[in-house]
């Protein structure tokens, strides 16, 4: 009723009790290992360190574990250990061009060198339930034949493992596999993405804060970091009526690169491991203009681990935001810097948005008197109209 | 102002003094100073990634660690009381990651954090207020770019905010904002004095204790130096006038606090209290009783009054 006896530190440390308690669930279900939600749940783990910022399986594992699977959570979890690590350097930038392919497809070109690898897709899966997974928790159960397509596929490999490869896959993907964009710019037909000049350290929103209208590395940045759910939704908008974007798929690649790094005292590159990647490049029209011959523009999105759907939609969003150096009119949400980059950020936007449940009673009872007193005075003026009236009509 | 020094247990792996590196609080300093230089200016500023919400004082926060020290000492309020749950998480941060001495009485604090309240006592020479600030720009809800609105606050150009509260009186009779009510500082910035109830905005003007605003997620930091004029936006028609009540606290008796109200039954019972838990206690304690405080005493409501 009243919240002047002090127990508001006694409450809180009782949260962190039933919390790890709603965590732990019941005790008769054996507990997660962080490696197999790591192993497991590899895409929830691909968004957490999108979100975070963070390229750590591990970590976002452990994250997801610790916030119940609340992938905002995780990522903020993610955040506030990023933020206290120290910067050594900046990598070598990563060319995605050497990819250690595991899918790669192109929409613009029915074959192309390299070919089309549908790799691990859900895509052509129906989306009937394998209930198979369901009853057998300690058995390695792969692919159920309706859902890798393969009919009788698990039957013709050994112990029942659909996990085997079928046999066409076993095959060695082509060693080249150019990236499509690159294949069009060799034609003249592609939009020139050169680094500005000295190609300098882009900049990390991390570390300093945003001025308007942002540079390309600044948006890029916040939208790798931004939500999945939001850069979706923004990249549909430009679809379907709030922007006139009717891109094509140049090209979905997701496997390995390496990240390098020179350090100071060496002067030449040193590899420090490989990271899984996707990167999308959307081919926009664009009819040219008095300087530039007709040519194709580029939406680009890149992202931590298998995401495609992320690195999509932030390749269309990426190029609703090029309207200010294409000098198009910013009239859609998805073209405007500001809306996109303030709003993306999910723990910015949860902190805010929660924050409505912390106590404003404060605030409240400035409304009160204020609607109060707003009242009064109208009534106190109704009544005296009513009593002028009777007069007025003698 | 500041040592390094590192909180450390057996399974933990260190932070640093007051959480943050000393990197960061340099760079923070260095807003700061550029904030009191020009008061009510809002300096940008690399807000970090904080172990607590947005929007939940990150921005008070990161001023707080970037000025604490060894010889300070904290309070913390969350809509002027101590006990809130926000203040108690925040004061408890302090005192974990830097070891601080914390305090629930006003005068006895050097750094005075807070959200929505000024205490009620007056300030001090050497005190320093740290709000927590939502929405740092006063004009956003005017404007919502920021591209526009720093170029409105570059040429002094606050007609639109004067238009606003002029369609307020032209509608209501007065002007309708309760709290975050803008200020014009040293005759030159308006500034959102973060959401304080408008009863608080005079005691803004000629404080002697430095004022500093953090805004965390929107990434900005403000300040206003002492002896520096606060002046809520008016019309010499319509004077500024902040909030008063029919009746004083229910506990103490003050008369010229801000109060919460506090609803006591469902059949439409209400009791008015000091929102600044501090100053009702103290007020308390040096015998000023309140109509209702015997019944809240007998009901546990409040801390036995009979304790010595």
């Amino acid at each position: 009723m009243y919240v002047a006896v002090k127990g508001g530190e006694a409450a809180i440390l009782a949260t962190h009790d039933l919390v790890a308690e709603a965590r732990r669930g019941d005790e008769s279900v054996p507990e997660l290992a962080v490696a197999q939600i790591r192993e497991q749940m590899g895409l929830a783990c691909g968004r957490v360190m999108n979100e975070g910022s963070l390229y750590d399986p591990d970590l976002a594992a452990l994250a997801l574990k610790q916030a119940q699977g609340d992938a905002i959570e995780a990522a903020f979890l993610m955040r506030a250990y990023r933020t206290t690590l120290p910067r050594f350097g900046s990598s070598e930038p990563l060319d995605t061009a050497t990819m250690a392919i595991r899918r790669r497809v192109s929409a613009t070109y029915k074959d192309l060198p390299g070919g089309q690898v549908l790799g691990p897709t859900y895509d052509y899966t129906h989306r009937l339930f394998d209930f198979s997974l369901m009853d057998s928790p300690d058995v390695m159960v792969g692919l159920d034949p309706t859902i890798s397509g393969q009919e009788g596929a698990s039957r013709a490999t050994a112990a029942g493992d659909a996990r085997v490869k079928p046999e066409h896959d076993v095959k060695p993907l082509d060693s080249h596999m150019p990236r499509v964009p690159d294949i069009l710019g060799a034609e003249g037909l592609m939009e020139e993405e050169a680094p500005p000049e000295g190609d300098p350290r882009p900049f990390d929103l991390t570390r300093e804060p945003v001025t308007f209208p942002a540079d390309r590395d600044v948006r890029l940045q916040a939208m790798a970091r931004g939500d999945e759910g939001f850069m979706l939704g923004l990249g549909y908008s430009v679809q379907r009526g709030y922007g006139n974007s009717h891109p094509f798929v140049g090209e979905i690649r997701v496997g390995e690169v390496a990240v390098e790094f020179v350090p100071e005292e060496l002067g030449f590159a040193v590899d420090l491991g490989d990271i899984t990647l996707t990167e999308c490049q959307m081919v926009n029209q664009f009819a040219g203009s008095k300087e530039v011959p007709p040519q194709f523009t580029r939406g680009y999105g890149l992202s931590f681990g298998h995401s495609e759907r992320k690195a999509m939609s932030m390749s269309l969003v990426d190029r609703a935001l090029k309207c200010r150096e294409l000098g198009e009119a910013a009239t859609y949400p998805a073209q405007q810097d500001e809306f996109v980059l303030y709003h993306s950020d999910n723990v910015e936007a949860a902190g805010f948005v929660e924050h409505l449940k912390l106590p404003h009673y404060v605030d409240f009872q400035g409304e009160l008197e204020l609607i109060r007193r707003i009242r009064k005075e109208r009534e106190k003026r109704l009544a005296e109209q009513q009593e002028a009236l009777p007069e007025a009509a003698e | 102002m500041t040592v390094h020094q590192s909180i450390t247990d057996e399974t933990r792996p260190a932070y640093n003094y007051a959480y943050l590196d000393e990197q960061t609080k340099r760079m923070i300093r260095r807003a700061l100073l550029k904030a009191v230089a020009i008061p009510g200016y809002q300096v940008p500023f690399g807000s970090r990634e904080m172990p607590l919400a947005r929007g939940w004082g990150t921005g008070g926060i990161q001023v707080t660690a970037a000025i604490i020290g060894p010889d300070d000492t904290l309070k913390v309020i969350d809509q002027g009381a101590d006990d809130t749950t926000n203040a108690v998480s925040i004061r408890r941060f302090f005192e974990r990651t830097a070891d601080a001495r914390t305090t629930e009485a006003t005068d006895e604090a050097t750094i005075i954090q807070t959200r929505h309240r000024i205490p009620e006592a007056p300030l001090k020479a050497g005190q320093i207020m740290v709000y927590q600030v939502p929405q740092p720009e006063p004009l956003r809800k005017l404007e919502p770019r920021e591209a526009e609105t720093r170029k409105m606050h570059a040429w002094a150009e606050y007609g639109l905010m004067q238009v606003k509260l002029y369609e307020n009186i032209a509608r209501f009779g007065e002007v309708t904002t309760t709290y975050d009510y803008p200020v014009m500082v040293n005759g030159r910035y308006v500034m959102a004095p973060s959401p304080i109830p408008k009863f608080d905005n005079p005691k803004m003007q000629m404080s002697p204790a430095l004022q500093l605003f953090g805004a965390g997620r929107e990434k900005r930091i403000y300040a206003v130096p002492p002896h520096t004029s606060v002046r809520s936006l008016d019309f010499d028609d319509h004077p500024f006038r902040i909030q008063s009540w029919e009746q004083p606290c229910a506990l103490c008796g003050a008369a010229d606090s801000y109060l919460d109200e506090v609803v006591i039954d469902d059949q439409g019972g209400r009791m008015f209290v000091c929102s600044d838990s501090h100053h009702c206690e103290t007020r308390r304690a040096d015998g000023h009783r309140g109509a209702m405080l015997a019944d809240a005493s007998a009901l546990h409501l409040v801390e036995d009054e009979a304790k010595p």
